[in-house]
């Protein structure tokens, strides 16, 4: 293709996108609001992953929280009272000071975000294995009543809730995502058939010199393919942006602690991106196409 | 070069357009379509450039039969012919030098080819003073002129015109002729579809008359009416 030809195909995908302005701006919103809606979802099923990753050596202990500065007498009055429950396989005891040592291990390179903490914020605790996660409720409805006990988690039960959490906005997200999908396809293939429209003339002539489909469908490849890449770098700032400040929030607000748990944005960037601009790319083409096939069949 | 074998072609409803059409046409010939409205003059020429498909029959270009012709070659088929409308169909924005430029870079002429070749067409057609004017600024015979020097632009075999002078005065109308005649002598084949009885009667050229879709005449320097 020479490069007139290359020029007057992009000079006529950025006219037609002109021409119809309130059209292009609804299509690319339409592409940036799917692409959007797509990267919550994948991102909060991606952190959940990522949690239920993390936590998943914890699967079948019982973690039961000490309140601050308790006796010594308390604390193992409270460990006898644990062990001679039913179901009770063992129990052991984690002070602070090695819970945190343990976190920091985990944590590696991240560690040093831990330097900033005065005073361990970690609490105390018995960690109790069962003999079967059959005992796992009553257990946890016992000691949950013992004076001392801050707080009972049960990881499989977190993660369980975790997982369905999951699984469910993968499949509500998948509804809602084809049906946007679908809907900015519309979108797109209805903004460009109105540059087909406003170019009949044009096209037809076109047609009977002999232009070739693609030199004559070009343009409007064209203009759906840089609708939907537009959409898609919209999409790409307000979602990394959203995330980073989402990230710093619970950091912020809640605790370190937390934020080990969340993706960090940094890693996503490269994949949000590739993501968003394929689809964005996809869903501008395919809305093209729709459109070409039922105009332009010759 | 050019023969439609039994060529029907029906729309919706069983409504016939041209019916069991054979003809002929040799390389170099002149013929007119004439006929009322709605025998089916622009039918056979929409077929001829595979705008529509017949509904059967067969339709030989040099020996290959374009209703087999699969979509993607079509362009190939059209470069091969040229089109003129009553409507002239010039692209307002763009000159005339450019209206015509355009359809050489369409088929992809180098710069320098189309340096050369559009100002000799356009000289060619008597148009060169108007090269940079814009068609609104042309009277119709003018606009027709520039739609013929596109149509020849890219050296095609075949120029169909569907009422070329539909628009125009008789006056305008013999001169358009006299460019349609010099183009022809050059070895182009021409088919014009018209209405113009004063146009077919002057040339004295094969004449094929349609009636309700179907050849009821085709003579050799003939008249609009027959005789
Ligand atoms: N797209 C179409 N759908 C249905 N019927 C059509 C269509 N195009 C043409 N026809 C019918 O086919 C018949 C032939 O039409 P055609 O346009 O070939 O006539 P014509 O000889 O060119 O007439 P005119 O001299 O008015 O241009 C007419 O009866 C017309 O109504
Ligand atoms: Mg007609």
């Amino acid at each position: 293709m020479g490069f007139k030809k290359a020029k007057y195909i992009l000079k006529q995908a950025f006219q037609g996108i002109w021409r119809n302005r309130m059209m292009s701006v609804a299509s690319i919103g339409s592409v940036a609001a799917v692409l959007v809606i797509l990267g919550l979802i994948l991102l909060i099923v991606l952190n959940i992953s990522n949690i239920t990753l993390i936590t998943k050596e914890k699967f079948d202990e019982i973690y039961v929280f000490l309140e601050e500065d308790l006796e010594e007498e308390v604390i193992s009055h409270i460990g006898k009272e644990i062990r001679s429950l039913d179901g009770v396989f063992s129990v052991a005891y984690e002070t602070k000071e090695y819970a945190l040592e343990k976190m920091k291990e985990e944590w590696g390179e991240d560690a040093d975000l831990l330097e900033g903490i005065d005073n361990n914020p970690l609490p105390n605790s018995y960690i109790i294995r069962l003999k079967s996660v059959d005992n796992a409720e009553e257990v946890i409805v016992k000691v949950e009543n013992y004076t001392g006990v801050e707080e009972v988690r049960y990881y499989k039960d977190v993660i369980e809730k975790l997982v369905s959490t999951s699984d469910f906005m993968r499949t509500a997200g998948s509804v809602i995502i084809i049906i946007l999908l679908l809907i900015s396809i519309f979108i797109i293939s209805n903004t460009i058939k109105l540059t087909v429209a406003s170019r009949k003339t044009e096209i037809e002539l076109m047609q009977y010199v002999g232009a070739s489909n693609g030199f004559v469908r070009g343009p409007f490849m064209i203009e759906g393919l840089v609708l939907g890449l537009i959409g898609s770098f919209i999409a790409i700032l307000i979602v990394l942006n959203t995330y980073d400040q989402a990230a710093v929030y619970i950091n912020d607000k809640f605790s370190v602690m937390l934020s080990v748990y969340i993706v960090k944005p940094t890693v996503i960037v490269k994949d949000i991106v590739i993501i968003f601009i394929t689809i964005g790319v996809g869903i501008g083409s395919l809305g093209s196409l729709v459109s070409i096939k039922k105009f332009l069949s010759i | 070069m050019l023969e439609f074998m039994e060529v029907s072609k029906f729309y919706k409803k069983q409504q016939v357009a041209v019916k069991n059409i054979s003809m002929k046409i040799k390389k170099g010939e002149f013929v007119f379509l004439v006929g009322k409205s709605g025998a089916g003059k622009t039918t056979l020429i929409k077929l001829l450039l595979k705008e529509i498909n017949p509904t059967s029959g067969k339709i030989y270009y040099d020996g290959n039969d374009i209703t087999k012709l699969k979509n993607r070659r079509v362009p190939e088929l059209r470069r091969r012919i040229g089109v003129v409308f009553q409507d002239f169909r010039l692209l307002p924005k763009m000159t005339v030098y450019e209206n015509i430029a355009f359809a050489m870079e369409i088929v992809g002429s180098s710069a320098k080819n189309i340096r050369r070749e559009v100002p000799t067409v356009l000289s060619m057609v008597g148009l060169s003073s108007k090269a940079n004017n814009y068609p609104d600024e042309l009277a119709g015979g003018e606009k027709q002129r520039v739609a013929i020097a596109r149509s020849v632009i890219n050296k095609p075999q075949i120029i169909i015109a569907d009422e070329p002078t539909g628009n125009l005065d008789p006056e305008t109308s013999h001169e358009i002729m006299k460019i349609f005649t010099e183009i022809n002598k050059r070895g182009t084949t021409l088919i014009m579809a018209t209405h113009d009885r004063a146009i077919v009667d002057q040339m004295k050229k094969r004449v094929i008359e349609l009636k309700k879709g179907s050849i009821i005449r085709d003579s050799e320097g003939g008249y609009y009416n027959g005789l």
